[in-house]
């Protein structure tokens, strides 16, 4: 199974949610960090990593003795990625999406792989628990890329070793949050009940609802603000699978570094019947298959 | 005229209800919510809206069942694995086409079609605080990089009509696109973060983030009080960097008061917090060169 | 080469030079023999998100233009430029056209050797 903690708002809460749930989790697991603009996950589980590397995008390199400046590429590129100016063909690296169409189209072989280097991809593991992240170059724009480099090492660990993972997916709700949770099982939104929380939820919910996974919602800081997001659930009929109360020790230890399923008995207790509702909810729900899978 | 944006690397960090109470103090200038995926800025201003655009941006590629003939290709040629076999032949899933029309090109019954894609509305408004352009991004779309750099083109040009001194921006979160997009042309970015290790974190790539960009930084720390020692190694950072700490904030519930009555914290009697925001926002105005001249703020200094 | 190209806001030579290259409202391409001068709009530029100064660059070089005199130029579109071998006169904004044009023919505009501006468009 895979889980991916998503929310709409930034600062909810899924770092906790994801650090809390993999200490209690018990069986094999990998924790997965997809928040790759700003990965927080390691701060928590402090992983000792085993090993790092570097993931490429694929880009046009022209060689300029074979291209005779046919256009085909420039025409083909949505991304504004090759351009020809006169008779000088010219490459954006940094533009390009790397969908291999500039190359599938040279009639003259003339583009040969470059790189650009989106990022870093590491990996290890925090006691029990395999930890995997990655983590995004600084200028670099697009985060799906490397997302699914990660991605795509989760699988040949689930497929290795087995056993579940659980992702923290990146705040929003536009292209990198829906690619995160689109290879998952189960979505668990973390919210917080004031106008700000309520309304990204909303947000994501209406994004997350149409991939047809099961969803569940943790409310994080409860008793602070106002109580639109639990009507919400009641008349959608979404989950409500946990609480974690608002309080400031909760708010302090936090800010210390602490896992927040460690501060207390009641705690994490809250977060092992979490960890048990998920795996219920992707029971339940494994027969439907889901929309756009 | 000056642009400041607000950023914060880490969500929730307050930078939103933080640029509610700056757009306040400010006075009359011009507001733009750049956080297009999951804006909130309009939550605080209660936005009149004037004028409302759909934003188009890109395309996406939809097969024709009546014209494929089933051969795969588009899906073989697919980097971003979009095109499936669904039952009843092959389907180009929405969420992971990336646009890029290759499939389009190559197709040999020339069955798919690659219409515009529609990825949300942004709107222009007027607020108690002045006017806000704003957008909401649909759902799980796009390229909110693009829409940024259009929110940005129409604040700006209805700055310049108003003769207004200052364009306030809210940013997004994290550090990729949208956010890149939202510093291009920037005078001045204030990173509001929080003495957590994902705040201190996160400050510092954005940090890295701006002077890639070449644009000035200062940062205000928020929540100060919950982790003293932690607000020391931000505040040491800054030192080594040579960003201004241009404010230190208590945790302090009366932002979530404020938002609940949809109201920003200036606006309530004064507190140790909002009499340490006007100090903020003063030494920001001063940073950016707003200092007294110009339309500056009405009740702006205390 | 006599063809060039500035950055315009309107069509005429006391129009002001447009601080934006890609997204200049227009540009005015002056035949520095004749004193002909034709305007290209670029309005549509304005909703573009990306590739705005390679397509201004494209724009400009399709015109004939020898040189560009405007504020600020990206280092996409500045690549683009010098690439077609257009040279770049910057840091313009606030002068009329006629006003660019007097300082230009006078020799008062250097090559640019780069981009003065580090922002981009978005992806």
């Amino acid at each position: 199974m895979i889980a991916a903690v998503a929310s709409g708002k930034g600062g909810t809460g899924k770092t906790t949610v994801t650090a809390s749930l993999a200490t209690v989790w018990g069986g094999p697991l990998v924790a997965v960090d997809l928040d790759v603009e700003e990965p927080n996950l390691h701060l928590f589980l402090r992983p000792t990593i085993e090993g790092r590397e570097k993931a490429h995008l694929t880009v046009p390199v022209v060689d300029e003795a074979r291209c005779n400046c046919c256009r085909a590429c420039a025409d083909l590129c949505q991304f504004a990625a090759i351009s020809v100016m006169g008779s000088v063909i010219l490459t954006f690296p940094e533009m390009c999406h790397g969908c291999g169409g500039c190359f599938a189209v040279c009639p003259e072989k003339a583009l040969s792989c470059g790189q650009r280097e989106l990022g870093e991809i590491s990996w290890g593991r925090s006691g029990p628990v395999d930890f995997l992240s990655g983590r995004l170059r600084v200028g670099e724009a697009m985060s799906p890329p490397l997302m699914r480099r990660v991605k795509g090492r989760l699988q040949q660990m689930l497929g290795s070793v087995g056993g579940d993972a659980i992702i923290d997916a990146p705040p929003g709700v536009s292209c990198p949050a829906v690619n995160a949770v689109l290879d998952s099982d189960v979505i668990l939104l973390v919210t917080e009940p004031t106008p700000f929380g309520f309304y990204d939820f909303r947000l994501a919910w209406q994004a997350f609802a149409p991939l047809g996974k099961p969803l569940g919602v943790v409310v994080n800081r409860a008793g602070l603000g106002h109580d639109a997001v639990y009507r919400f659930c009641r008349d959608q009929g979404l989950p409500l699978l946990a609480e974690i109360p608002y309080d400031r020790d909760i708010a302090a230890a936090y800010a210390r570094g602490r896992i927040v399923a460690d501060l207390s008995p009641e705690l994490r207790e809250t977060f092992l019947s979490l960890r048990g509702k998920i795996g219920d909810l992707a029971r339940q729900c494994r027969p439907r298959k889901a929309v756009h899978a | 005229m000056r642009e400041i944006i607000i950023l914060s690397g880490k969500g929730g960090t307050g930078k939103t209800s933080l640029t509610g109470a700056f757009a306040h103090l400010a006075g009359g200038q011009v507001i733009c919510d750049l956080d297009v995926d999951a804006p909130d800025l309009h939550l605080l201003l209660k936005p009149q809206r004037e004028r409302r655009e759909e934003f188009y941006s890109g395309h996406e590629a939809r097969i024709d069942p009546a014209q494929c003939d089933g051969c795969g290709l588009c899906a073989s040629l697919c980097q971003f694995g979009a095109i499936r076999e669904n039952g009843g032949g092959l389907a180009i899933d929405p969420l992971r086409c990336e646009g890029c029309k290759v499939c389009v090109a190559f197709c040999p019954m020339e069955a798919i079609a690659f219409p515009e894609k529609h990825c949300g509305q942004w709107y222009l408004s007027s607020t108690r605080f002045g006017p806000l352009v704003h957008a909401q991004l649909l759902p799980g779309r796009e390229n909110s990089g693009r829409l940024v750099m259009v929110l940005k083109q129409q604040a700006r040009e209805l700055a310049q009509a108003r003769g207004a001194a200052l364009l306030l921006c809210d940013g997004a979160p994290g550090i990729g696109c949208p956010v890149i997009s939202s510093l291009s042309g920037a005078h001045l970015a204030v990173a509001v973060t929080e003495p957590t290790p994902s705040g201190r974190h996160d400050l510092e790539r954005v940090a890295d983030l701006c002077g890639h960009f070449q644009i000035p930084l200062a940062v205000v720390i928020n929540k100060y009080d919950l982790n003293p020692e932690e607000t020391g190694r931000i505040a040491g950072f800054c030192r080594e960097r040579s960003y201004p700490v241009v404010g230190r904030l208590p945790h302090d519930l009366s932002v979530t008061a404020a938002m609940l009555r949809g109201l920003v914290v200036t606006e309530l009697p004064d507190t140790a917090f909002s009499l340490g925001l006007k100090r903020t926002w003063s030494r920001i105005k001063g940073l950016a060169g707003l200092g007294c001249q110009g339309n500056a703020a009405p009740g702006g200094e205390s | 080469m006599t063809m060039i190209a500035i950055t315009s806001t309107g069509p005429s030579l006391d129009d002001q030079v447009d601080p934006r290259f890609g997204r200049a409202a227009g540009f005015l391409i002056v035949d520095l023999e004749t004193m002909d001068t034709r305007y290209i709009d670029n309005g549509q530029s304005q909703v573009m998100a990306q590739g705005a100064g390679i397509q201004a660059a494209q724009l400009v070089a399709r015109a004939g233009a020898g040189w560009v005199l405007t504020g600020f130029v990206g280092p996409k579109a500045f690549k683009a430029l010098s690439a077609t071998g257009i040279k770049v006169g910057q840091n313009l904004e606030g002068l009329t056209i006629r006003q660019a044009l007097k300082r230009f023919k006078s020799g008062g505009i250097e090559v640019a050797s780069g981009a003065n501006r580090a922002g981009r468009g978005g992806r």
